[in-house]
């Protein structure tokens, strides 16, 4: 039997999640683990957006802090399962982005990129300045989700990095999952039809316009969940979160390991995950050595870094 | 390819711990945000910590046991803190930590060392590190409570009760604003206006107009942090304000009176260390010695002038070792049990005492009102 291209994406990354902490030598692993797996799922919904559907969005941790503030500020004010807020978070920002991508996403060209860098801003400094219910720059204290109590009194003992780092595991594949799948579909299809040439894809008789704003969406619901999850495995958010340089880290996390594919995109989150962690000694270089590579990784494999080096070992096959 | 990763990552690792490995007696961790928006605080604060780790290592160690410091710089971000809290914890082993910059940081911090039952020395402000008491979680600076407690308490003695504040919108300004609009009423003090500037505005001259407005004022009251107090400070004298101004410990540095300049800032008072006026302290100061040997070794060490945040990471290291030193074991639950009966601790904020209830152990005394006086500081007595 040969496996489909999705179907050994899928079986790549749930080994690598199931295997990996096979080699972890203590838990910490486990925590930075399920950081990337944070960042993959955020970058996956990037890779919707940008790789599939063309669009540039530079506002997205927005939607990061939409999803983080919601697990933080809806179980203080309206009395919400955290996990009920996560949910209500995706909601709001789906919501969120249909208003802001409605009228945008009607226009050609960089309209998005803008309107979305602004909206970015905008949420972080209202996360900052509205002091009174966001607890303001010095950042807010999130419930605890209670699952990790759950499966302890089930008998499955976890340590608290083990537990996210199971948790974020699920999440990112199950994300990677509905990824794939809407990659294949007519949606997707379609999607991928507009990058090409919007012309083209009108002729064919594609809503360009309503695909468009249901990429945005949908990525947004992605990044808002990645904000539950890192809000509820921190115990504590700050408007960080929402800020710019996140926004330009996840864009550059999608473009570094390959934005039209879901493990590429998900292996560049890896690589700007780690990476920091493995420099801690070259810690005032980590900027510079961030930007060498991105430079060199956009001057020699524009496809990004997992699609080439596949595509020169395809080559090298044949 | 995530195994190789994580393999370099391993390489890495275990280079740094050979490297270490003949003198891993007393593990202590610490994050500091060596880089980064706060790194004017926890710059001074990583090279206090190397600085005096070496000093005692030099000296013998503490009961002749040396201390292997593991400092990680987590650039003011909270998440980046959580992570290294959790390999300090996790993977080097650390016996405590010392760290979190900012409230941000130590806030991230705190659920994973209160999980791992690590004792945990914050060096940020907001009071809300410490009160609620966490079994595991201590801290050194004077907290924002504190400082408007001190200014408020030398505006009731000057006989202003009616006062104008001008509070930056950063994290420390708004925390410090919500203390003193807090405690206000205890010293019988009105705040008649109450405006506020974001950290990156560069002319506050329209919040200083409508203060100046309001006739019945009798002195302004400016929490802040960085560059805004200065620029507060600058503006105050460019519209001719002749009214008392205070400003906050936040910037208790020789660095303030530079950028707001010795003209304008001529009369300014604000609650601050005994190490910003080391040599100006009686000789019978039980604070003398310890700041002075702390601001000679610094200064030499580093040619950088000492500053309060400095002291802070000073005063947290003197809390751990001298805890060391009394702990039955070097476990980490009796090390938390040595920081809580700390008592009589001489250090550059002031004289510690903690007790189950207060992880803090300052009082209002150990603030020194400061006056700014032809370019340098003076004591309020």
């Amino acid at each position: 039997m040969k496996l489909s291209a999705k179907q050994a994406s899928l079986l790549v990354l749930a080994v690598l999640i199931v295997l990996s902490p096979f080699f972890f030598p203590s838990g910490y692993y486990f925590r930075v683990g399920s950081l990337l797996f944070v960042n993959g799922l955020a970058v996956v919904g990037i890779v919707i957006l940008t790789g599939f559907a063309g669009q540039i969005s530079l506002g997205h941790a927005g939607f990061v802090g939409i999803g983080a503030y919601a697990c933080a500020l809806a179980p203080a004010y309206l009395g919400l399962h955290p996990a009920l807020s996560a949910v209500l978070g995706a909601v709001v920002s789906g919501a969120t982005a249909y208003l802001v991508g409605r009228p945008i996403l009607r226009l050609k060209g960089y309209y998005l990129a803008v309107a979305s860098l602004g909206f970015g801003i905008l949420v972080s400094m209202v996360l900052a300045n509205e002091a009174r219910w966001t607890g303001g720059p010095d950042g807010i204290k999130t419930p605890d989700l209670g699952l990790r109590g759950l499966l302890a009194d089930m008998g499955l003992e976890l340590t608290n990095p083990q537990f996210w780092y199971a948790l974020s595991g699920l999440a990112l594949l199950i994300g990677a999952w509905l990824a794939l799948n809407l990659r294949d579909s007519p949606t997707g299809r379609a999607l991928r039809a507009l990058h090409g040439s919007e012309v083209a894809a009108r002729t064919v008789g594609i809503d360009v316009a309503q695909a468009k704003l249901m990429a945005f969406v949908v990525s947004a619901v992605y990044a808002s969940a990645s904000g539950s999850l890192l809000a509820l495995q921190n115990r504590f958010i700050t408007p960080d979160v929402a800020g710019y340089m996140h926004s330009i880290e996840l864009v550059t996390m999608a473009v570094l390991g390959g934005a039209g594919s879901v493990l590429g995109a998900i292996f560049g989150a890896g690589i700007l995950t780690l990476l920091p962690q493995a420099l801690t000694v070259f810690q005032n270089y980590e900027q510079i050595m961030l930007g060498l590579v991105m430079m060199l990784v956009m001057v020699f494999m524009r496809q990004g870094l997992l699609p080439s080096v596949l595509g020169l070992m395809r080559g090298r096959g044949e | 390819m995530r195994k190789l990763l994580t393999g370099v990552a391993l390489a890495s690792l275990a280079s740094l711990s050979f490297a270490s490995f003949a003198w891993a007696d007393i593990k202590l961790g610490a994050t500091v945000s060596e880089t980064g928006p706060a790194s004017f605080l926890g710059d001074p604060e990583a090279k206090t910590l190397k600085l005096m780790v070496e000093q005692i290592n030099a000296s013998g160690g503490i009961k002749g046991e040396k201390i292997k410091l593991f400092l990680y710089d987590d650039g003011g971000d909270p998440n980046k803190a959580r992570t290294f809290a959790t390999r300090l914890v996790e993977d080097d082993g650390v016996v405590a930590i010392i760290g979190g910059t900012t409230t941000g940081t130590s806030m991230s911090v705190m659920p994973v060392v209160e999980d791992a039952k690590i004792p945990f020395i914050s060096l940020a402000g907001a009071i809300e590190i410490i009160d609620p008491v966490r079994p595991n979680t201590f801290k050194t600076p004077h907290t924002d409570r504190m400082a408007c407690e001190k200014i408020f308490d030398d505006m009731k003695k000057r006989g202003y009760t009616k006062i104008g504040m001008l509070s930056g919108t950063d994290g420390f300004g708004a925390s410090m604003r919500a203390q003193c609009l807090a405690v206000a009423p205890n010293y019988g003090i009105t705040i008649l206006a109450d405006e506020n500037y974001g950290p990156k505005d560069a002319d506050m001259t329209p919040q200083l107009t409508n203060i100046r407005g309001k006739s019945d004022i009798q002195a302004v009251l400016s929490p802040g942090f960085g560059q805004g107090p200065a620029i507060v400070t600058r503006n105050y004298a460019q519209l001719g304000i002749t009214l008392p101004l205070y400003q906050s410990h936040g910037v208790a540095s020789n660095g303030f009176i530079e950028l707001a300049g010795a003209k304008a800032s001529e009369g300014v008072r604000l609650p601050g260390t005994a190490l910003l006026v080391g040599e100006l302290l009686a000789d019978n100061d039980p604070q003398k010695p310890v700041v002075m040997a702390y601001k000679t070794a610094f200064e030499k060490a580093t040619g950088t002038p000492v500053s309060t945040f400095g002291g802070y990471a000073h005063d947290a290291l003197r809390i751990f070792v001298d805890a060391v030193s009394r702990s039955k074991s070097t476990k980490p639950a009796d090390i938390r049990d040595a920081i809580e009966k700390t008592s009589g601790l001489v250090g550059t904020t002031g004289t510690v005492t903690m007790s189950p209830k207060d992880h803090l152990g300052l009082d209002l005394g150990s603030f020194r009102m400061l006056e700014i006086k032809n370019g340098g500081w003076v004591l309020v007595k």
